[in-house]
């Protein structure tokens, strides 16, 4: 697969050569000023400390890597030290989970800043947040907390991106949660939801395939009727990630645990969107039970194989 | 239904533990997958303590440490997402937890690893040249005083060896070993990239003491010969900037310093 991107429109490319062009164009729809670095965003994986030299050093074309901004709001010391030379070499995005969003109150203004901050410096391809909330009346609680899918929660939720968008002077993309609990609150179905939030505010979608399998699992709904329902104008960015059953109750209840590699029917899903959707920048999560960079550097090969695959004719 | 504010008050309640009065929050709560975002909460504040204190977690084993780092986070939630902050508290707490009462150096030793993070983090800033403060003539010397860098942490220990257990934990050493039980104190500085850290006498305390809260150089030398016994006050000076711990020379009579 030649991933080299660094010429956004190659002329008449072959068609195995597509994927790139149509990348770099998708991204520059998105992000206006970043067109010429994002063309070769293709299969990206989280960043870990443990990696950092691996990754470093790896030259893998298309590769990307996304960092939670929450670990670099320091003033300095070797952190920062650590992105930047990773910056100075691969794509970055990074993927808030504590701006809380859905949260009935304004962003944080010194996480917004600290945020703003790292986003002039490190210029990342992608920005993305969670659709949920954490931060709530002085204390931070590390998850990400569901709430109820209403008009005032939407309404919220739109001012809150409004205001982050406008202090980053960029667009966002909002991922879709994994869900545990069932509502009887809930006034709009969840793509519904998204899609007028995304609609309303200006934002891109980050669409979690494995977040939509574990959901539908968990609430007993069809995962497929979700992931073709969502409009693929809105789709910036595309993780997937491994579940597990959780230890009581086993496969009735899937934890988006991102302990274990993507799971087959998870991959399905993702093919299933990418025959749609066709190509986004997507990411391999993985949190616990870190394999050697080597054996996360070939399940990304997987995702970037049908990213290949997934290049539409331009007519479709 | 009620607002989205009485919603997360209810739940953030019901996550601790709380037995929720909203109704539509018991209904949750009632709920299998309620759990997963109570081990959640909990489980990131610990693992973000375990992270912070790791000189702590390897003197008192991990099942120790979570135990004790669970009562912490009900007690005390992160306050702001930057977990590499959380845990201002946690020396405190475990000076009066109860199951430590055995271990009174439990409490310093986490006090180091704080300062050890804290330096971790700090702003950068390009070391003071050794050679700088040598440079000058006595009558400007008088007239001087040192910024320290902003990484640089101190501290003296009253009658609690520690430095010394702090840093054999921290190096990875399982047996602490043979230890002199006294008071030490200790530097950490970060001059280039990592942290760097060393025994400091009560000397050598008291001169940064002094140096931090805006003493010039002989002012500082007073303070710190009156601290302790005779000391070699050059060698002292010489090795704290050979470490790093100060970023600029400041004339007292320029407020805004000279660099």
């Amino acid at each position: 697969m030649p991933a080299n991107g660094a010429s956004p429109t190659p002329p008449s490319p072959p068609s195995h050569a597509r994927l790139p062009a149509r990348v770099a164009r998708a991204a520059r729809e998105r992000t206006g000023r970043q067109g010429a670095m994002s063309a070769s965003l293709s299969a990206g994986l989280g960043l870990k400390p443990a990696h950092f030299d691996a990754a470093l050093g790896c030259r893998t074309s298309g590769l990307w890597f996304e960092v939670h901004p929450e670990n670099y709001m320091v003033d300095g010391g070797p952190r920062l030290a650590w992105l930047e030379a990773i910056r100075a070499v691969h794509p970055l995005s990074l993927h808030g989970v504590a701006l809380s969003l859905a949260a009935a109150t304004d962003p944080d203004a010194r996480h917004l800043d600290r945020l703003a901050t790292l986003v002039d410096r490190f210029e990342p391809a992608l920005v993305s947040e969670h659709l949920a909330w954490s931060a709530w009346r002085g204390a931070y609680r590390p998850d990400l907390l569901p709430v109820p899918r209403t008009v005032e929660a939407r309404d919220r939720i739109v001012a809150n991106i409004g205001r982050t968008q406008d202090r980053l002077r960029r667009r966002i993309a909002v991922e879709n949660p994994s869900h545990y609990l069932r509502f009887d609150e809930h006034e709009f179905d969840e793509v519904e939801f998204l899609v007028d939030i995304a609609r309303r505010s200006g934002c891109a979608l980050l669409l979690d395939v494995n977040n939509v399998f574990v959901s539908a699992s968990n609430l007993g709904s069809d995962a497929g009727q979700y992931v073709d329902a969502v409009p693929a104008d809105l789709v910036a960015e595309i993780h997937l990630a491994g579940h597990s059953p959780d230890p009581q109750f086993g496969a009735a209840l899937l934890i988006d645990s991102h302990d274990a590699p993507v799971a087959p029917a998870v991959w399905a899903l993702y093919e299933r969107l990418l025959g749609r959707i066709g190509p986004r920048p997507t990411l391999i999560e993985r949190d616990e039970n870190l394999p050697a960079f080597a054996e996360l550097l070939a399940e990304r090969a997987l995702a970037h194989e049908r990213l290949s695959a997934a290049c539409l004719p331009e007519a479709a | 239904m009620t607002t989205l504010a009485a919603f997360q008050d209810a739940f953030a309640g019901a996550l601790l533990g709380g037995v929720p009065r909203d109704a539509a929050v018991a209904r949750l709560a009632a709920q299998p997958g309620f759990a997963v975002y109570r081990n959640t909460v909990l489980k990131g504040g610990i693992d973000a303590l375990q992270a912070n204190f790791p000189s702590v977690a390897r003197l008192v084993g991990g099942e120790w440490f979570r135990a004790a780092a669970a009562v912490f986070v009900r007690s005390e939630l992160p306050a702001h997402p930057t977990l590499l902050d959380y845990g201002a508290g946690f020396p405190a707490f475990l000076r009066d937890f109860a199951p430590a009462a055995g271990l009174p150096y439990l409490a310093d030793v986490a006090r180091l690893d704080r300062m050890w993070n804290e330096a971790h983090v700090a702003a950068d800033a390009k070391p003071l040249e050794p050679g700088r403060l040598a440079a000058l003539d006595p009558q400007r010397m008088a007239r001087t005083r040192l910024r320290p860098h902003p990484a640089t942490r101190w501290r003296w220990f009253e009658a609690v060896p520690a430095y010394t257990l702090w840093s054999r934990s921290r190096a990875g050493e399982g047996e602490v070993g043979e230890v002199e039980w006294q008071g030490e104190g200790a530097l950490l500085t970060r001059p280039f990239g990592e942290v760097r850290h060393a025994t400091l006498d009560r000397v050598g305390v008291t001169f940064l003491d002094a140096c931090a809260r805006g003493a010039g150089v002989e002012e500082a030398a007073v303070a710190a010969l009156a601290a302790g016994a005779p000391a070699d006050l050059s060698a002292l000076v010489r090795r704290l900037l050979e470490a790093g711990a100060f970023a600029a020379l400041e004339s007292i009579d320029d407020p805004e310093g000279s660099r």
